[in-house]
């Protein structure tokens, strides 16, 4: 199924900005913006919720920590208990430097591989871009034409200085 | 008031550029071809590698019986080489995360180069341990993998482990986050580029990158985390290190400052040799206005102030000798500074504490053949502190029968050297062939700079 979408192009990041929030007000429906770097006021502009990351990694370093702190415990107690300067066998504070250190494996290798997948990148991917320049210095603003009226969205975007504005069908992947 | 203002919108970068300069300008070097310079460097520092590979293999064939130590100085500059490039590493992760958690924007033009050090230095780090195992090829035994002798574990009571679990944290935590960081990057120099191979290339390692404000947002949510882990992690790592030597019962070696004096030294040393490193680089690669005067003078500040701090460190451990009232401790510290080794502690106090106070001078810092010429003098100190540290607390220990004297071989001479060899290649290509400035990072400063100026971002 194909789906009709506007893609207005920007030089300018105050301009998307403001373009991303007129569009919010007109009640049109974004599809995504692009941007050559991240863009701070366009997640506000375009009312993104909060990335929901930070719980993942939080999570992910807990298991780190669990995994960290079984393993010796049971290494060092229960598998095979080896006397090392008459040490006790569970040696807790001994082992917090490698609880440290598997926290921090955990979450960081974790949290970027939840990203990878979430947001569908991949090696070898081939990219889907509304206009080559994006990755450059140009701003695109993409809507659904489904529920907005062709003209007003025109009017919205020239008002905030688009450069190209187009209607174009593509793939509906939702 | 109007002063105040202008100097505190003085822009980062100069020149006034538009963000589409940015790109063209950061991605010219890897476009053009490569200069004599860069190839007369390149053939220098491969051919030192060479070497250093023919004097690994060497003593791995023979064993390390190739090397000056005994059964005194039974550590000596293997480890040197060791703590002084783990120091190295810091530099750059202090950079990329806690000068990002910090909100200092002037990071943007130099945190991807020392992001890249930091990989290549903990790369030349973790070479000398594997070494020094004798037959690295049974190096897979230091994790702790379930095995056919009962399964016999790896003793997690001993700071060697810590130090296993600490390296190849920060190895894989920096390069994930230098990764991380380049992605956008690798995006834009993959829509330069028509076809071919290098396009192929440039779009397998961009993942399919597309500018989505929507990854962009999570996007930035990644790289905080990894700024916010891995901050306390180089802590950690260095704080670790000190441990091989500060759970030990040397005397010159069993002090509670050793985490904090080694952090510090480690920064100390890093911020050295990205100095080195940006300095050479901003000219030869036409940089000029990303990493400007401005970014070598704060740079030069940093130090400044742990290069004063090292200071206090080597003074405290004089003081607490003397007030511990502890024999063997005071002998230590007086053997140091006035034993056999005196040159060599005597070039560390030289080159950490005495040249860089010349950084107090605003003219001193800006002069950038100044800057460069002293970053040397701290790289070749904070080596010698790692000496004199590790060999002069060893060589007069507690039976004066079984004193002994140290002199490293050419064997170990030429793996120092290899060592050098092997960050300057990896260096240089990094160079050639990857964006050397975050494009992506600089792009929001140069906007930022254009609308406190007045303009539309």
């Amino acid at each position: 199924m194909s789906r009709r979408i506007f893609v207005g192009v920007f030089e300018h990041e105050a301009d998307v900005i403001e373009a991303a929030g007129a569009s919010r007000e007109h009640g049109f429906e974004f599809v995504d913006a692009y941007t050559p770097y991240a863009v701070h006021g366009l997640d506000r502009a375009m009312g993104l919720e909060r990335s929901w990351l930070p719980w993942a990694c939080l999570g992910l370093g807990a298991a780190g920590l669990g995994f960290a702190t079984w393993l010796q415990f049971w290494t060092m107690t229960v598998a095979w208990p080896i006397n090392v300067g008459g040490r006790p066998w569970n040696s807790l504070p001994a082992f917090v430097p490698v609880m440290f250190e598997l926290t921090v494996l955990c979450a960081g290798v974790g949290v970027v591989i939840t990203f990878v997948i979430a947001r569908r990148l991949g090696p070898g991917r081939t990219p889907e871009i509304p206009n080559i320049r994006v990755t450059d210095d140009r701003f695109v603003l993409v809507l659904d034409a489904g529920a907005s009226d062709p003209r007003v969205v025109r009017r919205v975007f020239e008002h905030c200085h688009a450069v190209t504005i187009e209607e174009r069908d593509v793939e509906d992947r939702r | 008031m109007s002063e105040h203002a202008a100097s505190l919108r003085a822009p980062l970068i100069m020149g006034a550029k538009s963000i589409g300069q940015v790109t063209d300008d950061v991605c010219a070097p890897m476009e053009g071809r490569p200069t004599a310079l860069w190839w007369g460097a390149f053939v220098v520092s491969f051919s030192v590698l060479l070497a250093g590979v023919a004097a690994v293999s060497y003593q791995i064939a023979v064993g390390i019986g190739t090397w000056g130590v005994n059964r005194t100085v039974g550590w000596s500059i293997a480890i040197t080489n060791f703590v002084f490039w783990i120091g190295i590493g810091h530099a750059g992760t202090l950079i990329s995360a806690i000068l990002f958690l910090l909100r200092q924007r002037w990071r943007t033009s130099v945190n991807r180069a020392a992001e890249a050090m930091t990989i290549f230095a903990v790369i030349c780090a973790a070479i000398f341990p594997l070494i020094h195992m004798g037959r690295p090829w049974f190096a897979y035994w230091v994790f702790p993998l379930p095995n056919t002798r009962g399964s016999l574990w790896v003793n997690f009571k001993s700071p060697l482990l810590w130090d296993v679990f600490a390296i190849s944290t920060y190895f894989t935590i920096s390069a994930v986050f230098w990764y991380v960081g380049l992605l956008p990057d690798l995006a834009t120099v993959r829509d330069r580029i028509k076809d071919g191979a290098r396009r192929k290339v440039f779009a397998f390692f961009s993942l399919g990158w597309n500018g989505s404000y929507r990854t962009w947002h999570h996007y930035e949510s990644v790289y905080l985390l990894l700024a916010a882990l891995a901050t306390p992690l180089v802590v950690s790592v260095h704080s670790i290190v000190s441990f091989d030597f500060a759970t030990s019962l040397i005397p010159g070696w069993h002090t509670t400052i050793f985490p904090p004096y080694f952090v510090a030294g480690a920064i100390f040393s890093g911020m050295a040799m990205v100095l080195t490193l940006m300095i050479i680089a901003r000219k030869t690669m036409r940089l000029e206005d990303y990493v400007t005067v401005r970014h070598v003078e704060i740079m030069a500040k940093l130090v400044l102030t742990t290069g004063s701090i090292v200071g206090l460190a080597y003074a405290t451990e004089f003081f607490i000798a003397a007030y511990s009232d502890n024999p063997y401790e005071q002998f230590v510290f007086i053997n140091r500074a006035f034993g056999p080794f005196a040159w060599a502690y005597w070039t560390m106090v030289s080159c950490n504490v005495i040249a860089p106070q010349l950084f107090w001078f605003k003219r001193v810092r800006t002069n950038l053949a100044a800057v460069f010429v002293l970053s040397l003098f701290v790289n070749v100190g904070m080596w010698f502190e790692r000496f004199v540290l590790i060999v002069t607390s060893l060589h007069r220990d507690y039976l004066p029968s079984s004193w002994a004297d140290y002199t490293p071989t050419v064997i170990e001479l030429v793996t120092l050297a290899g060592s050098f060899g092997l960050f300057f290649t990896c260096f240089l290509l990094f160079c050639r062939f990857l964006p050397v400035i975050a494009i992506g990072e600089v792009k929001a400063v140069v906007a930022h700079d254009r609308r406190a100026l007045g303009g539309r971002g």
